[in-house]
């Protein structure tokens, strides 16, 4: 299937097809990692912009790799160091650079739903590289890219995601992508982390992590952030971690042999995973980082590339 | 000066009037209603045919935002917007800047409301010194000083002992308690309704329960204290079944609804436009039934706009960071027709009653009828002129409508108040 959209906002607006135009793509080209020149001429000329208002390693250096690979020109800009810290707006920051013409705008914002909004003041492309709790979609394809190519297929596989649903954009947007390419989810977390209604959402709720993790194909953990206990939403650490880490042992007793650990970092280790089975032969980790450039090459290209491409 | 209304639908609720007649208006008094009246020498003659003829509509909750924050409204165009909305009198709310929580900002609204004002203007005084739920305001003066009503609005007295005692020490003044009926400790941050639209877009919820709990509180504080508390705003259908619960015990208890909260849901904020965004939070269609049919048996008292003007500035951007709030004025009637009254969901005799006789004898104000010797406050009403709702147009100062670009039937026409036409379409 072809690709139309202008934007990649969100999964949960994909039609299965796209989901899988988009993974496609991306295993396509993943072999230019290994090349000893690591640049093609898709998008020369073209501007991304990284328009980044929270700390990003993975996805904010993954887009600046991709963007270069693909030769296109790539500014990062960073709330820090600009105007936003001089108090401009996010809009009228948006609105500016938008005046410099750029292709393609990777947002990624505190606020849920920033990606949608600067689609409407700016007229090229955006692709949301988190907004909020709202969604992460390069995340979540950069995981089904991983899930496929570890199992050879979608249909018919059970994941877990276990822990802070309830903050996690990683975590609605592959329920979203992983429900329509048929897998079954199931959210694991103690009941303050579980969003109201998330099993309208088509997953299951387990509140208790034997319960979340027995015979999964695969469980993705996430990460727990420390001003959650300040919330009041959980008691302690050591108290999240002891009934919700996933050491080795509750593994080995609960989960299948074949399972795959992932995780969208960053770790805290020995919070949500203790170090041997973030390092162990069931992680995948590292596996999902180096896939993001190709996913963030693909989503590039399919936004910006098509245009030139007819020109040519 | 006289005007003579001709021919129109006379509906006047509190009279219990629905026929075609003449209403003569003179000296500020409607002095006489019946068929074939004779136009006194130099009287105005208005040709109804077609048109309804109702006590003037009364929005007993609105912010015209002066003193303080003239760049969203002013008392000038925040009364033109009521009149461009059939409304001849309108209940102003005390979060302005200065707070109205003394009888000096209260004599300055009301001149302001004598200079440039074109319809009534009823203040609502503060019930603790600068909003601040920690003190009483300066209650007795700000009755004498001509505040029909107390509220916090915008805040909820978290404080029930303080609470208790407002209540108490503005038992003598017929004047109610109104709530802001929210318990910050529940909904703090939030900006939607707690639903499967506020999981699905990652924003943070503000449950049903934070305003069910203060419902049932200011229920019972109304119980222990004899005092008449008014709930602000009702937004689900639990507060509905609590006030029904209570009035049938008795309880001093009236209630309003928003147009908004009446006909939109947490669906709407799909959108991101921070035109849904208002506190409290668009609910679900559970709750906008149980509303609807609030409304209609008596259950909720009044319409209540809760016209909260913001400017641009204040409303763009993300959806988290955006002012709470939508105006209202303009819209109510038109919306309100359009989607209640014309499906047959709700009687137009009883929309006009909410709209005027009801707001009217809750706040023991003047108007409200078309009795004879009452004050000449008329809205003429065109039940079939179509319309496009286009915020630009608006005379009021914002344009933060939810409502903007909606086809609907149904429009003031004229707006009499104190027998002078104010405004007409």
């Amino acid at each position: 299937m072809g690709w139309t959209r202008k934007h990649l906002l969100t999964i949960r607006e994909l039609e299965a097809a796209e989901i899988l135009t988009l993974i496609d793509t991306a295993a396509s080209l993943q072999e230019i990692a290994g090349r000893e020149i690591k640049k093609v001429p898709a998008l020369r000329g073209k501007t991304v912009v990284n328009l980044f208002y929270e700390n990003s390693t993975r996805t904010r250096t993954s887009f600046e790799i991709a963007g270069k690979w693909l030769s296109a020109d790539v500014i990062n800009f960073s709330a820090s160091g600009s105007s936003a810290a001089k108090g401009e707006s996010f809009v009228d920051t948006a609105r500016n650079i938008g005046a410099m013409s750029p292709d393609v705008v990777v947002v990624r914002h505190s606020a849920s739903g920033a990606a949608a909004l600067l689609a409407r003041e700016m007229s090229c492309a955006i692709v949301n590289a988190g907004d909020g709790a709202h969604e992460h979609p390069t995340q979540a394809l950069l995981d089904l890219l991983t899930i496929r190519e570890k199992k050879g297929h979608f249909e018919g596989l059970s994941v877990a995601i276990v822990g802070d649903i309830a903050h996690s954009r990683v975590a609605r947007s592959n329920i979203h992508g992983m429900r329509k390419l048929g897998m079954t989810v199931t959210v694991g977390g103690p009941p303050t982390l579980i969003p109201p209604y998330v099993q309208e959402l088509g997953c299951k709720v387990a509140y208790r992590l034997d319960d979340a993790i027995r015979d999964v194909d695969v469980i993705m953990m996430l990460r727990l952030q420390q001003e959650r206990m300040h919330a009041g939403l959980i008691p302690s650490l050591r108290e999240y971690s002891r009934y919700w880490g996933l050491s080795l042992d509750k593994l080995r007793a609960h989960a299948r042999p074949d399972v795959l650990i992932m995780h969208p970092g960053p770790v805290n280790r020995g919070v949500e995973l203790s170090p041997e089975v973030a390092d162990g032969p069931y992680s995948v980790i590292l596996d999902q980082v180096a896939k993001g450039v190709a996913v963030r090459m693909g989503v590039l290209l399919l936004l910006a590339g098509s245009k030139s491409a007819e020109a040519a | 000066m006289s005007i003579l209304i001709r021919g129109g639908r006379v509906l006047d609720p509190a009279n219990s009037v629905d026929a075609v007649q003449d209403v003569l208006l003179q000296d500020g008094k409607v002095t006489k209603l019946g068929s074939k009246l004779t136009a006194p020498p130099g009287a105005t003659v208005i040709d109804a045919a077609g048109k309804v003829v109702c006590p003037g509509f009364i929005d007993m909750h609105v912010h015209l935002r002066e003193p303080g924050h003239e760049y969203k409204e002013t008392v000038a165009t925040g009364t033109r917007a009521a009149a461009a909305g059939g409304f001849t009198a309108v209940c102003c709310m005390a979060n302005t800047s200065p707070v109205n929580d003394n009888r000096s900002i209260t004599d300055y609204i009301l001149a302001r409301a004598r200079s440039e004002g074109v319809v009534r203007v009823y203040p609502i005084g503060a019930v603790t010194r600068g909003l601040e739920g920690k003190e009483l305001a300066e209650l007795a003066e700000l009755a004498e000083a001509g505040c029909v009503g107390f509220s916090d609005d915008g805040k909820c007295v978290m404080n029930a002992e303080l609470y208790r005692r407002a209540m108490e020490y503005t038992l003598p003044f017929a004047a109610p308690v109104i709530s802001h009926a929210e318990d910050h400790t529940l909904s703090r941050h939030g900006a939607m309704h707690e639903g499967v639209v506020s999981t699905e877009l990652g924003l943070r919820g503000i449950p049903a329960a934070a305003e069910d709990v203060m419902v049932a509180r200011d229920i019972l504080l109304a119980e222990l204290t004899g005092a008449h508390v008014h709930i602000a705003h009702l937004s689900t259908a639990g507060a509905v079944r609590l006030v029904r619960e209570a009035k049938a015990r008795g309880v001093r208890v009236t209630a309003e609804v928003t147009p908004h909260h009446l006909l939109l849901t947490d669906e709407a904020v799909r959108t991101w436009d921070t035109n849904m965004k208002m506190a409290p939070p668009l609910r679900t269609k559970r709750d906008t039934e149980a509303l609807v049919e609030a409304l209609a048996d008596g259950t909720i008292d009044c319409v209540a706009t809760d016209h909260a003007p913001h400017a641009v500035a204040d409303k763009e951007g993300e959806f988290d960071g955006a002012a709470n709030g939508i105006v209202g004025l303009e819209t109510a009637f038109t919306v309100l027709h359009d989607r209640l009254v014309r499906p047959g969901v709700l009687p137009l005799a009883t929309l006009i009653s909410r709209l005027s006789r009801d707001p009217a004898r809750l706040l023991n104000l003047p108007g409200g009828s078309l009795t004879v010797g009452a004050a000449a406050d008329v809205t003429l009403v065109d039940p079939e002129a179509a319309v496009t709702i286009d915020p630009a147009r608006f005379a009021g100062k914002s344009r933060n409508t939810p409502f903007g670009g909606w086809t609907a039937t149904g429009a003031p026409w004229k707006t009499i108040v104190a027998g002078k036409v104010v405004w007409e379409a």
